[in-house]
């Protein structure tokens, strides 16, 4: 039995040590006070001092912020729309092209959607004047076609599990069908609404190749920045920048956790309530 | 001197020909694709009447009460309610409310703006609908509930709830569907009483629907037998019991033993209908209107027949088996008895003395008679 035990921790020890070990190694080098990434030479923070001095990269990651926080936004928002029309709109002409345009990009290779997005972007450059040349605009428009497509998943099966009964209820109650989904339907569906558009910005941030298709002078998103020092070496600097990076992403999961935590806790002491009751 | 004219003791409006329908369906059918949901129905339903649809699943009760609610509209016929035409009429300009099978509680808001929230769609001022919302939520008995969420109540509570949120817009009509059917079995008899006196308190129409022929039975004034998109006879729980229209309706309420045969004699008072299966003559006491020779079927309910050990005198109306198996159930028995033929006949006696020996058992051959009246003609 002890043995059994042994083993499964050991097991699971290795798991997590392939998991997370060369994360941990990047966290602790990226306090090594040496130039050379691979030979330690004490403990130092001047790396994390030089990333702020480097306009570049400070650039970078605020225009990758925000162009994760407007595609967020303007994904959720398509999304949203996509999925009420796919699970509530039963029938209609073209809902088979309609379902396969939406759940493409999730297929499609990235380097082909991104070649795609330049070409586009060029001709139509060339024919309208607009866009002009590659910027933030480019980008987003670029991130949106492939995050609508995660939001509108996600929202669809939220969507699809609601008891419809509960939209009939209202509108039976004399709502008219657009106070039905802005009363009932959004507020119910809202944590699948959060979850896309977390999904979205996730994905916006850390997209290296569209991106690298769609950006221009000037609109360097941060993982293109990272990749672009990497292959002139890697250095102490982006250990600092990546270490950052892997703290934000932790907060942020477990504030998400302990959330979930909270509102399951709170589910289940409602149902026990109801239980003593019943 | 002219007595004025007497006001019927018993609510029965449908017999009264100057009453007004408060919903008129008029050869109103449904289809989805191919399959005929509801096939042709015609039916009147009155002001202040408790009006179930009884029928098993998939029979087109649900689908019917669907389409007065709004939430589908027929493909042949016409919904009048209040003399208004409903074709076209979206749900939330239609002068009903549902109560939904699921409940279905809005699982974000109290059980005060559950409530409230059709009251806020009329426009109320609040004071308005904070008045009102108490006044049903006191109704159902559920006011010290108010800030509750609904995952917060027991079933028994959100059905209440569910309750006073339809009936707090004091719609013309409101319609149940199945509004019993998710919570257990005694909570479901002593809720049955209490929704037929509220709907006695509150005087609104009510149609529900239900499979459950007991529901439909304790809680009625009327009930509308359906099978198949069909209403097969529409009657009060004693008419439909003792008379009913069809074979199915006598199957489907109560149990029944049916014998087919073919009509011997038609008479004013009696009708003799030749059954081969039991190579005798039945009576029935009353006239079957059908010719001499045409197909017909001699129902009599279990509890309706006499058993004895001996032949009877007369031979009337007397079949000989053997008892082949006995339900106790408490109050009754039931006895299987099985014919010569090889047919099964149910019996019920009641069980009126306190004794451990059964007066009859396995094996025991046995007369079953029943009196003329208590049988009846059913045409096929």
């Amino acid at each position: 039995m002890k043995n059994r035990a042994l083993a499964l921790y050991t097991a699971l020890g290795l798991g997590y040590a392939f998991l997370y070990l060369p994360i941990v190694l990047l966290v602790i080098y990226s306090f090594n006070a040496s130039r050379l990434v691979t030979v330690w030479g004490g403990f130092s923070i001047k790396w994390y001092g030089e990333l702020l001095n480097d306009e570049k990269i400070l650039d970078a990651a605020w225009l990758s912020l925000k162009v994760a926080v407007i595609n967020a936004t303007i994904s959720t928002f398509l999304g949203t729309l996509a999925a009420v029309v796919l699970v509530r709109f039963r029938r209609f002409t073209g809902r088979t092209l309609f379902t396969g345009m939406i759940t493409a990009p999730l297929v499609m290779p990235e380097i082909i959607t991104g070649l795609a997005m330049l070409l586009l972007f060029v001709s139509m450059e060339l024919a309208f004047g607009w866009p002009d040349g590659r910027s933030v605009t480019t980008i987003v428009i670029a991130h949106v076609t492939f995050s609508l497509s995660f939001v509108t998943v996600v929202v669809q099966s939220r969507l699809a599990q609601m008891d419809i009964s509960l939209e009939e209820a209202a509108m039976d109650l004399g709502a008219r069908p657009v106070k039905v989904f802005l009363v009932i339907t959004l507020p119910i569906i809202a944590p699948a609404l959060l979850a896309g558009w977390l999904l979205s910005f996730t994905l916006s941030i850390d997209d290296v190749v569209i991106s690298s298709f769609v950006t221009g002078p000037g609109s360097t998103t941060l993982p293109i920045v990272i990749f672009s020092k990497v292959r002139l070496g890697v250095s102490p600097e982006i250990n600092a920048l990546a270490s950052i990076v892997v703290a934000i992403v932790s907060v942020g999961i477990l504030v998400f956790g302990i959330l979930m935590q909270r509102q399951e806790a709170d589910r289940l002491r409602s149902e026990r309530t109801a239980a003593d009751q019943g | 001197m002219a007595l004025p004219s007497a006001k019927p003791i018993v609510f029965s409006p449908w017999n009264d020909p100057d009453a007004t329908p408060l919903i008129r369906i008029r050869g109103v059918s449904k289809s989805f694709g191919d399959f005929l949901a509801v096939n042709n129905v015609d039916l009147d339903i009155y002001p202040g009447e408790f009006f179930s649809l009884l029928g098993a699943s998939g029979c087109g009760k649900t689908t019917l009460l669907r389409m007065l609610a709004g939430f589908e509209s027929p493909t042949d016929g016409r919904i009048f309610i209040d003399g208004v035409d409903m074709t076209g009429i979206p749900p939330y300009e239609r002068p009903v409310n549902m109560m939904f099978q699921s409940y279905a509680l809005f699982p974000h808001m109290t059980v005060a703006q559950n409530v409230a929230f059709g009251l806020k769609q009329d426009g109320l001022s609040k004071k308005k609908i904070a008045e009102k919302a108490k006044e049903v939520l006191d109704l159902v008995q559920m006011s010290a509930f108010s800030e509750r969420k609904p995952n917060q109540l027991s079933g028994g509570q959100r059905q209440r709830v569910a309750l006073a949120r339809s009936l707090a817009k004091e719609p013309k009509v409101l319609l149940l569907d199945e509004p019993l059917a998710a919570l257990d079995k005694k909570l479901r008899g002593q809720t049955q009483l209490e929704l037929v006196n509220i709907q006695d308190r509150v005087g609104i129409t009510f149609v529900m629907v239900t499979h459950d022929q007991e529901e439909a039975m304790t809680m009625s004034a009327r009930i509308g037998v359906m099978n198949a998109g069909f209403i097969e006879q529409v009657g009060t729980p004693v008419e439909i019991y003792e008379y009913p229209a069809t074979t199915f309706v006598a199957d489907f309420i109560g149990t029944a033993n049916m014998f087919d045969g073919v009509v011997a004699l038609d008479e004013q008072n009696r009708t003799v209908v030749d059954c081969a299966e039991l190579e005798a003559q039945l009576t029935v006491g009353h006239s079957s209107g059908v010719a001499v020779g045409a197909p017909v079927t001699v129902m009599v309910r279990p509890e309706k027949m006499t058993v004895q050990r001996e032949a009877p005198q007369d031979g009337l109306n007397s079949v000989h088996g053997v008892v082949s198996d006995i339900a106790y159930l408490g109050d009754i028995s039931i006895y299987h008895v099985r014919l010569n033929s090889g047919r099964k006949v149910q019996v019920a006696l009641t069980n009126l003395r306190h004794t451990s020996e059964q007066r009859l058992t396995w094996d025991d051959e046995v007369y079953l008679t029943w009196h003329p009246a208590n049988s009846l003609v059913l045409v096929q």
